[in-house]
């Protein structure tokens, strides 16, 4: 088990290094530089500003600069937060993104599989069709529609919420968004339970069980073990998403977000910001999936994790 | 707000020794600041726990954007500069009207020649760590931004004072700079060229003073928080980006007594929509910008609180004067007479902004009205024909070739709006108009670096309330703004008798003429000028809408 976790960590250094290669020359590939404004900056202003960042330097020289820095753990100044580094930046909305996208996971797998064991138990039933049609439409409808209606109905209508900001992780501010972003894996997951646990239950193994006259709920730990499996495999991705952020939620809420912070990076061209949270991503996605393997082998004694 | 020491502030002594200091009304380590604190953060509690209740003394005020940084002589964007007039104060500052008013100078006198100002400072004047604001600070700042190795993107607009050109060229050293300081009371600064409009630059974020022994210690890192040091009318509290940003009353502030919100706290709103649902919740107190495609329903839920007013900005179509057809001034015009500009400022923008008949906005200081462009009052009937007219004789339409132009825009609602609009009533004249979009930087960088495009969209806000900061744009040296390069030596040598012309009506006629010329050759077809649009909650006393769009906090009052 350790030597497959090191083995697999071990194997995540060239993809991140990929990553971050891939990301540092293609950032730059975009036009306009970080510090053009409407009025264009003069001549000598925008040399200057090249200087300070060391943008004059080769593109080869700015690359073997920043993984030097990398490997010392310095992510680099932002270049659309002047007063602020990389990492400070992180600092401040890493953890916003990673309470909401906490809650928001919890939300959603405890829901999903909730009501999608619940659908695949009850098939064909009242409780399956009420499911079936809540998760189509969570999965379907965009969150950049559920904020506002969330928003219109408990922040303005009812008064129960608030609308929108930060004010520091306060309980309140954290339900709505953490709400739209739960709700499209609440139904994603809820669907992949349903079908897996439905193609479980038909299983030689558990009709076996029902012959031999087993009480309902040990079948169902049965089938649950089974059918769970293509749910964890999906964890990773998901719970790497959720964590990261999510530009439209951070948005439309006001909140301080990782979400945020790379796409106005991206279109300020804050080349350290965008690679850093690239990294960042990157890095969450390896070490999740990695947790939903083992996961996985613990639910399936036919997975061998030293393969 | 309960705290009394906020009714009463001590006067801070002059010069302060280390001990006083630790007494000091600004210092978090004293005790009245540290209860006002507790205080603070107890309103801010008890306002978040029940939705839509306001904290007591704190103005959530909403700003467009986060600023890039707090150091005035790095800065350039109008939402910094919301934040920096309330941290800093030039020497020259805005009153809540937009009007000028003596700042951390009680008093300035001009030389006959209107090239030497000479300023006399505030004895009171305090940083808010207390140490006293001398003339020796704006040596400083000045010397500062226009050292090369500031790397200030916005030092240009300064370069009225003498040397300040070669200085951030790297040709001059610092103490070329025209700026003195004869004594610590006195600031002379002596200028290129008489400039009518250089006391309005001394308010501008450029010209603001920063604290030179925090700059020395702290090095870039001066403007965070607990680091920085202002002369303003308030000093910063906390930073948290893409958050909010919260300045606390500076009660070394010479006129801190007539400050009344003890607290703003500054929310970037990049998703107007969004805002406007918070500003509705009652979970912010003003809007800086307004959703313009939800107009008339703002109006019917808000009523008063919507307030529009003016603003020196100006919404423009570049035409590309290199190449033909372009470089044909009846088809410029026929393009220009074309344009139903009621439409686009009434239908298109909702009224959020007015329909533009001259480059320059009326109303701008040291001017005449601008010339207007011919045809305005003439029906949409003949102006379509006359420009039918102007394109027949360019060679264009039935019996000749078809225009066909492409017209580059940076997306946004409005701005796609604006150009489906404007395709829609050129297609009236035989003209197909095809759209090419990109994101702002990408935009302005493709303009900058001389890129090919038949149709631009430009904007401009201007620095300062005078036509010259409109009329720059199309001089044929500035290759950055003048996107299509036009380049007419008769224009350029008006705008060069204007710069030297000492006589401010005959300056303001030499100005208009040089309008006149760019309104008949239309470089630029102006479209529509900007308004300054804003929520403005009940409960925010004091806001008045003003050309210059400048609403310092400290003139403003919170109620309730």
């Amino acid at each position: 088990m350790i030597g497959f976790v090191l083995r697999r960590l071990l194997q995540a250094i060239p993809t991140l290094f990929i990553v971050v290669t891939a990301s540092f020359f293609l950032i730059r590939l975009a036009p306009g530089g970080p510090f053009d404004l409407e009025r264009p900056l003069p001549k000598a202003a925008r040399e200057a500003l090249a200087r300070v960042y060391g943008l004059d330097q080769p593109l080869l020289v700015q690359y073997a600069r920043y993984l030097g820095a990398l490997l010392t753990g310095d992510l680099g100044p932002s270049f659309s937060f002047r007063d602020l580094s990389v990492a400070e930046l992180f600092a401040r909305f890493l953890p916003v993104s990673m309470t909401l996208g906490a809650i928001a996971l919890i939300l959603a797998v405890a829901l999903g599989i909730g009501l999608g064991a619940l659908a695949a138990f009850r098939r064909g039933g009242i409780a399956d069709r009420i499911v079936s049609g809540l998760a189509g439409l969570t999965v379907s409808v965009p969150t950049f529609v559920i904020a506002p209606l969330l928003q219109i109905a408990f922040g303005l209508g009812l008064r129960w919420l608030p609308a929108g900001g930060w004010e520091g992780g306060a309980p309140a501010h954290l339900v709505l968004p953490a709400i739209t972003l739960a709700l499209p894996q609440v139904g994603a997951i809820a669907r992949l339970t349903r079908a897996s646990l439905a193609d479980s239950l038909g299983a030689q193994h558990i009709r076996t069980a029902r012959a031999m006259g087993l009480p309902d709920h040990r079948i169902a730990r049965h089938a649950l073990r089974g059918g769970l499996l293509p749910v964890v495999a999906i964890l990773g991705p998901t719970a790497a998403s959720l964590l990261t952020g999510s530009v439209v939620v951070e948005t439309i809420f006001g909140l301080p977000g990782l979400g945020r912070a790379f796409v106005d990076g991206a279109l300020n061209r804050d080349y350290p910001l965008v690679m850093g949270t690239v990294l960042l991503v990157a890095g969450f996605v390896v070490l999740l999936n990695l947790v939903a393997d083992i996961l996985a082998a613990m639910l399936d004694p036919r997975l061998r994790l030293a393969r | 707000m309960a705290d009394p020491s906020f009714a009463n502030p001590r006067t801070p002594e002059a010069g302060g020794t280390a001990s006083e200091r630790v007494m000091s009304p600004n210092d978090v380590r004293a005790g009245p600041r540290r209860r006002d604190c507790l205080a603070g953060a107890a309103a801010i509690v008890l306002g978040t726990g029940r939705a839509g209740a306001a904290p007591l003394g704190v103005y959530r005020r909403g700003n467009d954007a986060d600023p890039e940084t707090l150091d005035p002589h790095r800065s350039s964007t109008v939402a910094e500069a919301h934040i920096l007039r309330d941290l800093y104060e030039g020497l020259v500052a805005y009153d809540g009207a937009g009007d000028l008013i003596p700042g951390a100078a009680e008093g300035w006198t001009v030389s006959p020649d209107r090239l030497t100002y000479t300023f006399r400072l505030r004895a009171e004047g305090r940083w808010s760590n207390g140490d006293p604001v001398l003339a020796g600070d704006f040596v400083f700042a000045l010397r500062r931004i226009l050292n090369p190795a500031t790397a200030a993107k916005y030092a240009e607009v300064l370069f009225a004072i003498r040397g300040a050109r070669a200085v951030n060229g790297g040709d001059a050293p610092a103490e070329a700079l025209g700026v003195a300081a004869p004594d610590p009371r006195t600031v002379v600064l002596t200028l290129e060229q008489p400039t009518p409009y250089i006391l309005e630059l001394l308010t501008h974020q450029t010209a603001l003073p920063v604290h030179p022994a925090s700059t020395a210690r702290h090095g870039d890192a001066f403007t965070k928080p607990g680091n920085l040091v202002s002369n303003g009318p308030y000093r910063l509290v906390d930073m948290v980006p893409n958050d909010r940003i919260t300045l606390a009353r500076n009660l070394y502030f010479h006129a801190a007594a007539g400050v009344t919100i003890p607290t703003v706290a500054f929310l970037p709103t990049p998703d107007l929509a969004s805002a406007v649902r918070r500003y509705a919740a009652g979970e912010i107190d003003s809007l800086a910008d307004l959703p313009g495609d939800q107009m008339a329903s703002l109006r019917r839920r808000f009523g008063a609180e919507v307030v529009l007013g003016p603003a020196l900005g100006v919404y423009a179509l570049a035409l590309n004067t290199r190449k033909p057809p372009f470089d044909d001034v009846r088809v410029r015009r026929a393009l220009s007479l074309g344009l139903d500009r009621e439409f686009l400022g009434g239908a298109v923008w909702g009224e959020t902004m007015s329909p533009a008949y001259s480059l320059c906005p009326p109303g701008l200081d040291n001017s005449l009205p601008p010339p207007e462009l011919a045809g305005r009052e003439a029906l949409p009937i003949d102006r379509e024909e006359e420009a039918r007219a102007l394109l027949a004789a360019a060679g264009f339409g039935p019996g000749g070739r078809t225009l066909r132009l492409e017209y580059r825009f940076n997306s946004s609602d409005n701005n796609r709006n604006t150009a489906i609009a404007v395709a829609d009533m050129w297609r009236g004249l035989g003209v197909e108009t095809r759209f090419v979009y990109t994101d702002a930087k990408t935009h302005f960088a493709h303009l900058r670096d001389g890129g090919d495009f038949d149709v631009a969209r430009m904007s401009w806000i201007a620095d300062y309330s005078d036509p010259q900061n409109f009329l720059f744009l199309l001089e044929s040296g500035n290759d950055g703004l003048n996107a299509g390069r036009y380049a007419n030596p008769a224009f350029d040598r008006l705008m060069r008798e204007a710069a030297a012309e000492p006589d401010t009506a005959r300056r303001a006629d030499i100005l208009f003429a040089a309008e006149s010329l760019l309104m008949a050759e239309l470089p630029w077809i102006p479209l529509l000028h900007n308004r300054s649009k804003a929520l403005i909650s009940q409960r925010l006393k004091g806001y008045r809408a003003n050309l210059r769009n400048v609403s310092p906090t400290r003139f403003l009052r919170l109620e309730g």
